[in-house]
């Protein structure tokens, strides 16, 4: 399950939601991505998140349908901020579950991996001395290849 | 008319988010469209990198394909979140 949200992301909220959805897992992994409060040592003021519906919603729903298929998964889902965002603010939330945690571990990784490198987003930083638009760094590109 | 679409810095360069376009005679595929527009934009070649993505009607292309002005078409430069 994949989800777009223009308004503020409650990690907590969600996370007790899928909980509710997987009563018989033996293991949940959840992973909160946030705003850094600074960008090569200057104080990020605002960071923009711009995405495509449907073909964002639409790709990302395929990433998770892959990584229910490439692990024994009781469930996967990921939600991703779009709009203006502040430092500390989260932007994305991604939860799996498993009867073992391996599997949601990994799952999750993989997930993050995917949506740093290929979901279909983009982000622009804004700080004192100007805005600029942010792309993939080779470390990114790096940790996606490791799933093939 | 074709709608086009420019997605992240590439809305900074053109100066536009969304606009309509009349394709002119000619221009009958996306490596043509890239070309046409870029020097329409005098975009210095942003829409002619090959690390810009093509959308036609919210589906990724294999390039060229055709287009017409029927058609909805994204440029997208390279992609992340998180």
């Amino acid at each position: 399950m994949f989800r777009l949200q223009s308004t503020p992301l409650d990690p907590g909220a969600a996370y007790r939601d899928f909980a509710k959805a997987v009563a018989d897992a033996g293991a949940i992994v959840t992973f909160t991505g946030v705003v850094r409060p600074d960008a090569n040592g200057a104080p990020v003021r605002k960071l923009t998140l711009e995405a495509y519906s449907p073909l964002t919603e639409r790709e990302a729903e395929a990433a998770t349908a892959m990584a229910e298929s490439r692990w024994p998964l009781l469930a996967a889902m990921a939600i991703h901020r779009v709009g203006d965002m502040a430092p500390g603010d989260p932007i994305v939330f991604v939860a799996t579950a498993s009867r073992h945690r391996r599997a949601a571990f990994e799952a999750a990784d993989f997930l993050m991996d995917y949506l740093k490198t290929e979901a279909v987003f983009w982000k622009k930083e804004w700080t004192d001395a100007g805005a600029h638009w942010i792309e993939p760094r080779p470390d990114d590109h790096a940790d996606r290849r490791r799933w093939g | 008319m074709a709608q086009i679409l420019y997605f992240g810095r590439l809305a900074d360069v053109c100066g536009a988010r969304a606009e309509t376009v009349v394709l002119p005679a000619g221009v009958s595929d996306t490596q043509r469209l890239r070309d046409w527009l870029d020097h329409e934009k005098d975009a210095g070649g942003a829409l002619r990198a090959g690390s810009v993505r093509l959308c036609i009607n919210d589906e990724m292309v294999n390039e060229p394909s055709a287009v017409s002005n029927d058609d909805t078409i994204a440029f997208l430069p390279p992609v992340g979140g998180g």
